[in-house]
């Protein structure tokens, strides 16, 4: 068994797919705590001081290349293996209730990932690119807080915004707990706590995300 | 044509040492170049197969199912009996040996039956190394439970899947034979000839059943491990595709037929619900342990069972037989049932059934229960949840299969049971060495008439099919083939394989092309109802003789009036059926003529002629304890020949359960 | 329990053979009785169409009491029918009510190839075991039998995993036509057992190369097989899988 083979397999990929999540879980709770610093309300100081941090200390800039990498690892894992089970059948039922056996979120990953492959392509293109052009034009100061508070004026933007959070809540309920599950843990005493901890985990992740394009559109910060 | 039966002298207990001893014995290098066909993968065939392969013959096995892991020996529950006393409760291969011969109400061959009993706790050791997850006790060694026709603990089980958890291991070892080449599978192909080069048997037509084509595969030697018979009833525990097509082909190519008309009727099993039915379900036989057997006092009487008083029911087992009450054997408790539905006492809505009551087991248990918790002054609702948990715990699979099937919850409504066909210890004639009539051609398990005489006892199919597979097969199939070490693999091109390949296609053309009216599913129901009526569990010699005739008619409108759809050259399980039920209709008339020659009563055999004053079965050593040997003639019928039975070490004495 | 009679509307896949297309066909069926098995009404339909001149629908059936994994019906979109933890030879009529149309398919996955109608080729599930599925002890080879004890809970799960029947019913459930519930079950029950363990790398790794070579999809985590298997296998084997898959293929230093 050679490393090709290992992650060419149908449980390789899987558990590529189930490490590369968590440790996308992992950020995300670095991202939330990070943003949630514009809930302080102090004008943004204190985000954009973090935020400068994390865009200049050299640390930082080498875990941003391996978040990267493992977001793209898990895109490309994840559609190789939409692809393959696509295949895996042919021929669709003509008359099939899956509803009967499974929840329609963990039968719909593939849906909710490509969803928030999109969200995220414009949520770069909304703070990261500001970031970098600031970063590489010179190292300009950069206030991050007043772009978001400008991106979340449009209550469209607000909405799309939204509309990912969803989508990356019922992601990460049944991702939090599957990734486990591809890891190889089935216990009687510890999956239900894996289980409540992913429910807990995804319910704080996707209200502090939610709250924050709602709280700058109606102005409860200021 | 004299029978020898081959058994090896000496003392009972050093026959087999003795035989293994002496047997003569091929060397690898030869085995290489010998063929051996097996037919069937159940218990039986699947272990034969795996060890002759790991003995490094070349193996071709077959099956009509898709894996051979569908064969009908997945379907025993109640467990597998082995000498090996773990329970330190007297028991010993000459109990088992003494136990089955007894059981078999004295019509097997007592140097078998004593081989069966030494080599049993070998198939324990082997099918626990091979991972068979076998129950255990809390200290990590293995469990045992008591079966009926026994004083000690003997039989190993795994849950109510016995039968599946031994199979799959012995599927997962030809398997394993399979992926090392030593066997070559073929599913999905049934035999439909034996092929016989100067009186050898050499080979076998078979018919691959998704395309229709016939092959012709060589095979040094050939082993018949393709089960009973018992759907020449129409309705039974067997699976829909059990058949007794390749034991048939090879009676008809010289192979005698063993004591065809013993058959076991089950006591517990679910009763007909309708002209629909397909098949019947068996419930446990471990059901009778607590359940209690009644039917009504009054004929006809229409009321719920619950409604019917203590004093108005009748529990006639425990009426008939005080001694052993509920657990009289298989044979005695079906004909007990038959009686008094005859008779008008039957229940449900076809009077054809008795119940089978848990409620005094359930208040029984829970009285117990709550007497354990201190709950002393209990009502009898908690009594009777205590008493349900432990009666769910203990059979609650079974109730569940029950409810299942019927729509009814057995816990609140006693259940309905009716006696149905569930094995036949008939089958080929075989001597010692499992070999039959034809030299070369071997049958193995239910396919054999050996080890049961009259009647199975609970647990010994499974003991019986894997010890002729691993432990019997492998030395007496040496014995023969080291003399065919210099016979080399004949090309299937000889005119016997051209010739028999045939004679196959000639029969399947006529076949379809009869293109009458009737279904074949019509008419295999035809035959079970005149199989059922007059050869099942009582028979006289009138009834015999008509069914005989009705038998003949039938065969006559089959072959000219079947309705068959489809093709040859494709998949056609109707042409495959319409196969397997034209050699049961001329099983059939076997059956018959054999129950007819036995005037005497013995194990599921009961002919009305043969019985006591009250009505019990009634042997008759001085005539007939001897295997009845039938060799086909043709068109002129069959030939008898008798295989007389010597008791050396068990004496014949008349059973008595009262 | 009421017994009642019904008439029904069956849209039956016909499929001549593996390479030809198929389409549903409609039927009617009368008079069917509550009591009956689902297979005793195809019995039922099979018998009328033989008499109509039409061929009949073939279907795969054995032993008909739920244990020998032939039958393979997927029943208005649930593999086995509605029923839980059942086969369709278990399904009975009355779990149907007069009037209903009722749509059967055979399982689809690329692994199971149509042979005919309702009927598959699941050799597949064959050669996988084939690839592992045993432990290799010849006849004759075996210690005594309680030679090695064996934890009660260890022997109770290895059965418990043991129970699969091989219908297919988790690949055809599944999504994504996933095998994982089969090969898990069965690598869970020697895995468990001290018997399994000389041999415990190289099986799981067998049979899962074999398991993607035949061209079953990948795991999602749906639990779908669990709640469809007709014995109940626990995606806990899953799980145990993995965990036997990723030990061995990170440790195992052969090519």
């Amino acid at each position: 068994m050679n490393w090709k083979h290992f992650f060419t397999s149908s449980i390789g990929r899987k558990f590529t797919m189930g490490l590369s999540g968590i440790f996308l879980i992992l950020f995300l709770i670095v991202h939330a705590g990070i943003n949630s610093c514009i809930f302080l309300n102090d004008h943004g100081e204190t985000f954009n001081q973090v935020a400068r941090f994390m865009s200049h200390n050299w640390i930082m800039r080498f875990l941003e290349i391996g978040l990267f990498a493992t977001l793209v690892l898990h895109i490309i894992q994840g559609l190789t293996l939409w692809y393959l089970n696509k295949k895996a059948r042919p021929v669709d039922y003509a008359f099939n209730q899956p509803s009967k056996n499974s929840k329609w979120y963990s039968r719909s990953m593939g849906i909710l990932g490509t969803l928030l492959l999109l969200f995220i392509v414009m949520h770069l293109n909304h703070f990261y690119v500001g970031t970098k052009i600031a970063l590489y034009g010179g190292d300009k100061p950069h206030n991050l807080y007043e772009e978001m508070q400008e991106v979340f004026s449009n209550q469209w933007v607000v909405v799309l915004y939204l509309v990912g959070v969803i989508a990356l809540f019922w992601h990460l309920y049944h991702g939090f707990q599957s990734a486990f599950h591809t890891l190889g843990i089935n216990h009687k005493k510890y999956t239900p706590i894996i289980n409540c901890a992913g429910l807990t985990y995804a319910v704080i992740i996707c209200i502090l995300f939610a709250l924050m394009p709602i709280a700058m559109f109606l102005h409860w910060l200021n | 044509m004299a029978l020898n039966a081959k058994i090896p002298q000496g003392e009972m207990d050093k026959k087999w040492s003795d035989y293994k001893g002496h047997v003569k014995l091929v060397n690898p290098a030869n085995k290489r170049k010998l063929e051996v066909i097996v037919v069937g993968t159940g218990l039986a065939g699947a272990s034969a197969a795996a060890s002759l392969g790991e003995l490094g013959y070349k193996v071709k096995a077959f099956c009509f199912q898709d894996s051979p892991r569908r064969a009908h020996s997945i379907a025993a529950q109640g467990g597998i009996n082995a000498a090996k006393n773990y329970q330190n409760d007297g028991d010993s291969v000459f109990r088992l040996f003494y136990d089955t011969v007894k059981g078999g109400d004295y019509r097997a061959r007592e140097a078998n039956v004593h081989r069966l009993a030494e080599v049993s706790t070998s198939i324990i050791d082997q099918c626990v190394a091979q991972g068979v997850p076998f129950a255990r006790e809390y200290g990590g060694l293995l469990s045992n439970r008591s079966f009926g026709g026994t004083q000690v603990q003997r039989t190993f089980y795994a849950a109510g899947q016995t039968g599946q958890q031994l199979l799959l291991g012995a599927y997962s070892a030809l398997e394993r034979q399979v992926a090392l080449g030593n066997v070559k599978m073929y599913s999905r192909h049934e035999m439909l000839d034996v092929v016989k080069i100067d009186g050898k048997a050499r080979g076998i037509i078979a018919r691959n059943l998704i395309n229709g084509e016939t092959e012709r595969h060589f095979g040094h030697a050939v082993l018949l491990c393709s089960g009973g018979y018992g759907n020449v009833f129409y309705l039974s525990t067997n699976a829909m595709g059990s058949n007794v097509t390749a034991a048939w082909k090879a009676h008809k190519k010289g192979a005698f037929f063993g004591n065809p008309c013993f058959t076991q009727i089950h006591p517990t099993c679910i009763p007909v619900s309708g002209d629909h039915q397909s098949k019947l379900t068996l419930m446990s036989e471990s059901l009778r342990n607590d359940g209690r057997i009644w039917v009504p006092k009054q004929k006809g009487d229409n009321r719920k069972p619950q409604d019917i008083p203590e004093e108005e029911r009748d529990y006639y087992l425990e009426r008939r037989y005080p001694a052993f009450g509920n657990l009289v054997p298989r044979d005695v408790a079906s004909r007990a049932a038959k009686e008094r539905c005859d008779e008008g006492y039957g229940v449900g809505t076809t009077k054809m059934a008795v119940y089978l009551d848990y409620k005094d087991a359930i208040m029984r248990y829970g009285r117990i229960e709550a007497g354990k918790t201190g709950q002393d002054n209990a009502d009898d609702k908690t009594i009777f949840s205590l008493g349900r948990s432990v009666v769910e715990e203990k059979y609650g699979n079974l109730f569940e299969m029950y409810e299942k099937i019927t729509g009814e919850n057995p816990y609140l409504t006693p259940m309905r049971i009716y006696p149905a066909v569930h094995y036949t210890m008939g089958g080929l004639w075989v001597d010692y060495e499992l070999q039959t009539t034809v030299p070369g051609l071997y049958a193995l398990g239910e396919a054999n008439f050996s080890d049961h005489g009259a009647n199975r006892l609970g647990a010994s199919a499974l003991m019986q099919g894997l010890a002729d597979g691993y432990f019997v097969i492998p030395y007496t199939l040496g014995n023969y083939l080291a003399d065919e070490i210099r016979t080399s693999s004949i090309a299937t091109e000889h005119e016997a394989f051209v010739n028999a390949q045939k004679e196959v296609n000639d029969r399947l053309n006529r076949l379809i092309n009869i293109k009458g009216n009737q279904t074949v599913e019509s008419f295999h129901k035809r035959l079970g109802k005149i199989m059922w009526d007059k050869c099942g569990m009582a028979r006289s010699a009138e009834g015999l003789k008509h069914a005989i005739a009705e038998i003949q008619a039938l065969k006559k409108e089959f072959w000219s009036d079947v309705k068959i759809p489809g093709d040859i050259n494709e998949f056609n399980p109707e042409l495959d059926k319409a196969g397997r039920v034209a050699d049961f209709i001329e099983l059939g008339e076997l059956m018959c003529l054999d129950a007819l020659d036995r005037n005497e009563s013995c194990g599921g055999h009961f002919r009305e002629e043969s019985q006591t004053e009250d009505g019990e079965a009634k042997r008759d050593d001085d005539n007939y304890a001897y295997v009845a040997a039938w060799e086909n003639k043709g068109e002129n019928g069959w030939q008898l020949h008798k295989e007389d039975l010597n008791f050396e070490i068990v004496k014949p004495t008349q059973r008595s359960y009262k | 329990m009421q017994h009642y009679h019904m008439n029904l509307t069956l849209k039956v896949w016909r499929q001549k053979n593996t390479q030809s297309k198929g389409s549903l066909e409609t039927y009617q069926v009368k008079n069917i009785s509550s009591e009956m098995s689902f297979l005793e009404m195809f019995d039922v339909l099979n018998e009328q169409l033989i008499v109509e001149g039409k061929e009949p629908i073939a279907f795969d059936h054995d032993c008909r009491e739920g244990i020998c994994g032939m039958c393979s019906m997927y029943i208005n979109g649930q593999a086995h029918g509605p029923w839980q933890q059942n086969t369709t030879c278990q399904l009975h009529m009355r779990a149907f009510k007069d009037g209903d149309t009722i749509v059967v398919e055979p399982w689809r996955s690329k692994a199971f190839p149509v042979v005919k109608d309702l009927v598959v080729d699941r050799s597949s599930f064959d050669r996988i075991i084939q690839a592992g599925g045993y432990i290799s002890v010849n006849t004759g080879n075996a210690v005594d039998a309680n030679a090695i004890p064996i934890d009660k809970k260890d022997a109770d799960h290895a059965f418990m995993a043991a129970a699969c029947i091989g219908c297919g019913a988790c690949v055809a459930t599944c999504k994504n036509g996933s095998a994982m519930l089969f090969v898990g079950a069965k690598v869970s029950q020697l895995a468990l057992l001290p018997q399994g363990e000389p041999e415990r790398e190289s099986r799981v790794l067998n049979m899962v190369a074999q398991m993607d070579k035949e061209g079953f999809g990948n795991c999602t985590n749906t639990y779908a097989c669990e709640a469809e298997c007709p014995k109940g296998i626990s995606v806990a084997n899953i799980a145990r899988l993995n965990s036997e898959y990723i030990k061995a293929g990170l440790s195992n230093e052969e090519n």
